[in-house]
């Protein structure tokens, strides 16, 4: 691949502080204005996608932007760069913002929540920070917004305000804080101490395997320390905070599982082992094999254990940590398609999950209902939000046409260029155990007839929860036949 | 003018003191203003005083009181006053916290201290001289006396709040005495030994003397003098004395001890082991590079551990301070380049941070009457702006970027790996955990409805339990909101311009020839 | 055997005779200020202690046969031979045999007044001390403290409602007259926070005690 054309520009920053002045309008009009509230958030989510997007075609042409923020150290910087795979995220998180958005309008005000002025502002700060991740230009740069993110989540998940929030926030916060301060940190400071005497930026683009330096004992530690450091990846043992963060609303838990925070700590995965490690060291590097064995652990696991939740959240939680796992499966593999598959699941899972997230809440405002066994028979009564789940639960399991085959194709592809021959299998073994757990759930509704007393007034959710899953869930559809830009931005088609 | 600055940084609190002193007598009006006029004064000459010494060619300015020029007399006849960077950067924030909470002060001395602010203000105002004079001073008995003047205040600061505070200063005027003494009895036999009391002339003798590093007389005073100011800074587990003190003291009192009173001492600590010393006897003549970070590692573990078991601001407050005390003296004892600029701007930082805390802590004391956790409920939204200064601070102190806590924790660190102190490195990681624990429970008591054993309160959806008057907006009055969100700024922009300030600090210790190469040439 | 502890007794008893005693005296006066119970004893403690370091620094500055560097007999002033010779005349340093170093007594005197400052100020703090808790000795007062803080601990305060202890307000009422430890009740509180009145008497009380205070710098 040829060096990338560097322009300095400031759309990176701008589609990092949009959010932010965003969130100075919806405080301002408050509970008072709250259609104006809304206006506002609306505005800053569409101005951020459109500035995203704007980027795109430069990037596919092989051009990246640059913007530096603030001369953090005198020899490290706070480094916005916009690549393919940064964009590719970017693009995700910041559509995805907009169907959340008006998901959350029906569903904060269906369930007449309260704080809502709170709510939104902090989903716009959370935006906020995983802009500033999908554009962050080195190591300093993604540590500071994945903290930023940390804290700015931890109104969202105690939203509720009572014992369950507290506990589920402490778990939360835990997990996240307590690995970031005590993995990462040293992590960051032994790279800046000591990679090549100090004159190092930990820049994602000019440092690419200076790691390999090291020796190997050295290496081990710093990967391991940055893999569990990044706790928002989920990967086993420390998964637990993400089942912990399901107490809070459902388009927290959208924005959690699949627009922001798993992705942000998968994309920062991504970024050290691509791009701080590089292909190279890693595969030189001896108990590599260990990660991607915590990799498939954890989605063997994690899909077992989503068998035997009847909660659907948490079945849906468990189901992310284990499609969270493909992503660092795809990652630990080290090789061109592993790491190009793994950012293609990021948009690809982010699609599906949210659409099955939408429908879990849009169920939970029309009905009240929270368990798998309570489902039986809604299909016919919310025949749009449960066929949004059926087409979303098929792009998770990874069928075509549905985007989810792509890239799990190329996760295959992947693990056969590094002759891993089990890493397939246990792929299979996850897709098939993905069935068993996501189509019973779409089954039940439709297909059983109801055993239970009849509920008269269930029908579909309000429209404002139903319209987003239902373009969501097209968008399943579309992002397999309009994959070639996606695969260009994750660098698998030159 | 412009050459006495160093003068002028002390004259103007002196002065201010006996003014406001006499004519609070007549009106106590007349002190908030005359107290606010000599801080500001004060500020001002420091300024021109860090600017003197940047433009100098060796970053250094000198003043000898009484004209004993060194040009004229050889030196040690006069007292020196020294303003090197490290010097000027602790003096000015000396001079700083104190114009701030100088203006903060106005309320809380009112209602607290009725009818004393003709004794409280001219306290004040000796406390910064004294304060002031410790970070400028160039000669160890000066610092004594300085050492003294600023306790001496001290006490009778804290001492005019409720019986008590008495009770709880008794404790502390004897621990004090006994550290001030130690102290001077450690110069005692430096001058035996050294013939001077000018801290450059003792460094000169020790230089030029053979075999007087070897000497037991050096290795005791050495003792004696750390052992002093180690009780004055707190330094567990000598540290008895401040929860207490600082805990019920009046308010305007706390905030201008708990940021200042100790980190002067650590900058002494600092200007003894470099400055009087020198870094070869200090860190290889004596055993304490190896005993210490040990001793630090327990005093930051068992600080934290204390602060967690509190149920009060203020305490668990006065605990941190202790903590942070241990992460300064472990920066100074790793004996390594970036430990050292670690701890100093760990001092900065600490004394900014600090400061946001105790106002904060002051402000809600006002509004809610009580600073224990179960009085807080509902605070974000009675009080936002305070809470926000507030917990910049307690960000600050859990070390989340960009505040400058993020950036001395980073440093701190950096050094120890570098000096390849485990140890330390894990009694710091060890240490943010508690201190993210503390700090997100305080949020969790204000924000949550939930109570300590965990119940439930209000009727759900967010309600809180308490009436629509108790939530209402109810800021506190701007004198003391102006200076909490200032300091908070403050935090903030020192975190942003770390660069500078390190800078400025790798230009100080460059002559000090430490371990561990500046990574940035 | 027994020549070297003869040789180190000589030399700790016959050379070093002041420092023994500084020693001693600082560990007097350290134990007062810790093992005693009483306030005003640990206060003398402190004292004895500030005076060790006091003599040992004066003793330091001694030497055999030396005089004041000012002037030499036959210039004394107070003798015949001065005023012959026009006047006390100040010493060459050729004249000068030996003299005492003067500077251990100067640095000494500023001791003594910091010494002194202190003690005036601690035992303000046992007079202030004495008024609110009535007493001074140091178990008695731990007994009281603990007592005032769990009864100010016990009853829940509702969160944004008065606290049951106001420290501040509660010694003004003590001041003005009661001695007696324990909660002040919140319309008690309210009479002492209140008018001109109830503050002029307090305030004459406790004029004396901060002047010694003020007097004291």
């Amino acid at each position: 691949m040829t060096d990338p054309v560097i322009i300095e520009d400031i759309r990176p920053f701008l589609a990092f502080v949009v959010p932010l002045v965003g969130v100075l309008g919806i405080v301002w009009a408050g509970e008072k204005r709250k259609n104006l509230r809304e206006i506002f958030t609306f505005v800053a989510a569409i101005a951020q996608a459109s500035i995203v997007l704007s980027m795109v075609p430069a990037v596919l042409g092989g051009v990246n932007f640059e913007y530096n923020i603030w001369q953090v150290f005198t020899n490290v910087p706070l480094l916005l760069r916009v690549d393919g795979p940064g964009l590719l995220f970017a693009c995700v998180a910041s559509v995805l913002w907009i169907a959340t958005t008006v998901y959350a309008i029906g569903y904060m005000r269906g369930l007449h929540e309260h704080a809502q002025t709170r709510f939104y502002s902090f989903f716009a700060i959370s935006l906020s920070a995983t802009m500033g991740v999908a554009f962050s230009g080195n190591l300093l740069t993604i540590y500071f917004f994945y903290e930023m993110l940390s804290v700015s989540t931890f109104p969202l998940v105690t939203h509720m305000q009572d014992k369950e929030a507290r506990t589920g926030g402490r778990t939360y916060l835990g997990y996240l804080l307590f690995t970031s301060l005590c993995l990462l940190l040293p992590a960051l400071s032994w790279c800046y101490v000591w990679l090549d005497g100090g004159q190092i930026t930990m820049d994602f683009l000019g440092d690419v395997g200076k790691v390999g330096s090291f020796g190997q004992t050295t290496q081990m530690i710093l990967l391991l320390l940055f893999t569990f450091g990044f706790a928002k990846a989920g990967l086993m043992p420390l998964h637990s905070w993400l089942p912990g963060a399901m107490v809070a609303p459902t388009p927290v838990s959208a924005l959690l599982h699949a627009v922001a925070v798993v992705k942000v700590g998968v994309f920062c995965l991504y970024r050290v082992y691509a791009d701080i490690f590089g292909i190279d060291v890693l595969k030189s590097l001896n108990g590599e094999d260990w990660m991607i064995g915590i990799a498939c652990a954890t989605i063997l696991i994690s899909s077992l254990i989503a068998l035997s939740q009847d909660n659907l959240k948490r079945r849906l939680a468990f189901s992310t940590i284990g499609q969270l796992g493909y992503v660092a499966l795809g990652v630990t593999l080290a090789t061109q398609n592993g790491m190009g598959g793994s950012v293609l699941h990021i948009a690809m899972h982010a699609c599906g999950k949210i659409t099955l997230f939408f429908c879990a809440g849009a169920i939970f405002v029309a009905s009240g209902k929270k368990y798998v066994s309570q489902l039986r028979g809604l299909g016919r009564k919310m025949p749009i939000t449960m066929g949004a789940f059926l087409i979303g639960s098929l792009s998770v399991i990874g069928l075509p046409p549905l985007g989810g085959f792509v890239s799990k194709w190329y996760l295959v592809l992947g693990a056969l260029d590094r002759d891993v021959f089990w890493v397939v299998v246990v792929l299979l073994i996850s897709s098939l155990l993905n069935v068993f757990y996501l189509l019973p759930v779409a089954v039940t509704a439709f297909f059983r007839t109801e055993e239970t007393e009849e509920d008269p007034g269930i029908k579909e959710a309000p429209w404002p929860c139903v319209v987003p899953l239902a373009l969501t869930a097209l968008g399943c559809f579309a992002l397999f036949f309009f994959s070639d830009p996606l695969l260009r931005l994750a660098g698998l088609v030159p | 003018m412009m050459e006495n600055s160093i003068a002028w940084i002390l004259l103007f609190p002196l002065f201010g003191a006996v003014l406001s002193s006499l004519l609070g007598m007549a009106n106590r009006k007349v002190c908030w203003p005359i107290g606010v006029l000599s801080a500001l004064g004060a500020f001002v000459a420091g300024i021109m005083t860090l600017i003197r010494v940047i433009d100098s060619p060796d970053h250094m300015v000198v003043y000898l009181f009484g004209g004993w020029t060194l040009d004229s007399f050889p030196r040690g006849v006069g007292i020196e006053f020294r303003a090197d960077l490290l010097a000027i950067l602790i003096t000015l924030i000396v001079l700083g916290v104190g114009l701030c909470v100088a203006i903060y002060s106005k309320l809380p001395v009112k209602e607290e201290t009725p009818g004393k602010e003709h004794f409280f203000y001219p306290l004040f105002l000796l406390q910064i001289t004294g304060l002031a004079g410790i970070c400028l001073t160039g000669d160890a008995f000066n610092l004594y006396v300085l050492i003294e003047v600023a306790a001496l205040t001290g006490y009778g600061l804290i001492a005019m709040g409720s019986k008590r505070a008495a009770a709880a200063t008794f404790n502390y005027v004897i621990l004090g005495t006994i550290g001030a003494s130690l102290y001077l009895l450690g110069v005692g036999y430096l001058y035996i030994k050294t013939g001077t009391l000018n801290m450059v002339g003792i460094n000169e003798f020790i230089g030029a003397t053979e075999g007087l590093k070897e000497s037991s007389t050096m290795q005791v005073a050495f003792v004696l003098i750390c052992l002093g100011i180690l009780i004055k800074m707190a330094f567990f587990p000598l540290h008895a004395w401040l929860p207490n003190a600082y805990c019920h003291a009046p308010t305007a009192t706390s905030c201008l001890l708990a940021p200042l009173v100790t980190k002067v001492m650590i900058y002494v600590m600092i200007r003894m082991v470099l400055t009087v010393f020198g870094v070869d006897f200090s860190f290889e003549s004596t055993l304490w590079s190896s005993v210490l970070p040990w001793l630090v590692v327990i005093a930051i573990v068992s600080a934290a551990v204390m602060a967690l078991a509190q149920r009060e601001i203020k305490r668990m407050l006065t605990y941190l301070i202790v903590a942070e005390v241990g992460y300064m003296v472990g920066g100074v004892w790793i004996y390594n380049y970036y430990g050292m600029v670690g701890s100093i701007f760990h001092i900065i930082s600490d004394a900014c941070m600090t400061l946001c805390l105790f106002l904060g802590a002051g402000l809600i004391l006002r509004k809610c009457k009580t600073t224990r956790f179960d009085g807080l409920r509902g605070l974000f939204s009675k009080m936002p702006l305070t809470m926000t200064g507030f917990f910049v601070g307690g960000f600050s102190i859990i070390g989340l970027p960009p505040t400058c806590g993020f950036f001395s924790k980073w440093y701190l660190i950096t050094g120890a790996m570098v000096a390849e102190c485990w140890e330390y490195m894990v009694a710091l990681l060890f240490s943010t955990m508690v201190m993210v624990v503390l700090f997100f429970r305080l949020i969790e008591r204000i924000h949550l409805a939930v109570n300590e054993s965990g119940e439930n309160l209000g009727k759900g959806h967010g309600d809180l339990g308490l009436t629509k008057e108790q939530t209402r907006f109810s800021e506190g009055p701007l004198t003391m909101l102006v200076p909490l969100l200032s300091a908070a700024a403050v935090v903030l922009a020192i975190g942003i311009y770390n660069q500078e300030f390190v800078n400025l600090i790798e230009i100080f210790l460059d002559p000090f020839d430490l371990p561990g190469e500046p990574l940035i040439k | 055997m027994f020549e070297d502890v003869s040789i180190f007794l000589n030399e700790l008893f016959l050379e070093r005779l002041n420092y023994v005693i500084y020693v001693v005296l600082l560990l007097i006066g350290l134990h007062a200020m810790i093992a005693k119970n009483n306030f005003i004893k640990k206060l003398i403690g402190m004292s004895i202690f500030q005076t060790a370091i006091i003599l040992f620094y004066v003793s330091i500055g001694v030497k055999e046969g030396a005089t004041i560097p000012i002037y030499l007999p036959e210039h004394d002033p107070h003798g015949e031979q001065a005023y012959a010779t026009g006047g006390p005349e100040a010493l060459t340093v050729e004249q000068v045999t030996s003299y005492a170093n003067p500077l251990p007594h100067v640095l000494m005197l500023t001791a003594i007044v910091v010494g002194v400052a202190t003690l005036g100020l601690a035992l303000a703090l046992c007079q202030k001390i004495y008024q609110g808790y009535g007493t001074v000795e140091e178990d008695e007062l731990m007994a009281k403290l603990e007592k005032e803080d769990a009864s100010s601990r016990k009853p829940k305060t509702h969160p944004a409602g008065k606290s049951s202890s106001k420290p501040e307000v509660s010694s003004r009422a003590r001041r003005s007259g009661t001695n007696s430890v324990g909660k002040t009740t919140a319309p008690q509180a309210k009479k002492s926070s209140g008018t001109r009145k109830t503050k002029a008497p307090v305030k004459k009380a406790t004029r004396k005690s901060d002047q010694k205070k003020g007097d004291s710098k």
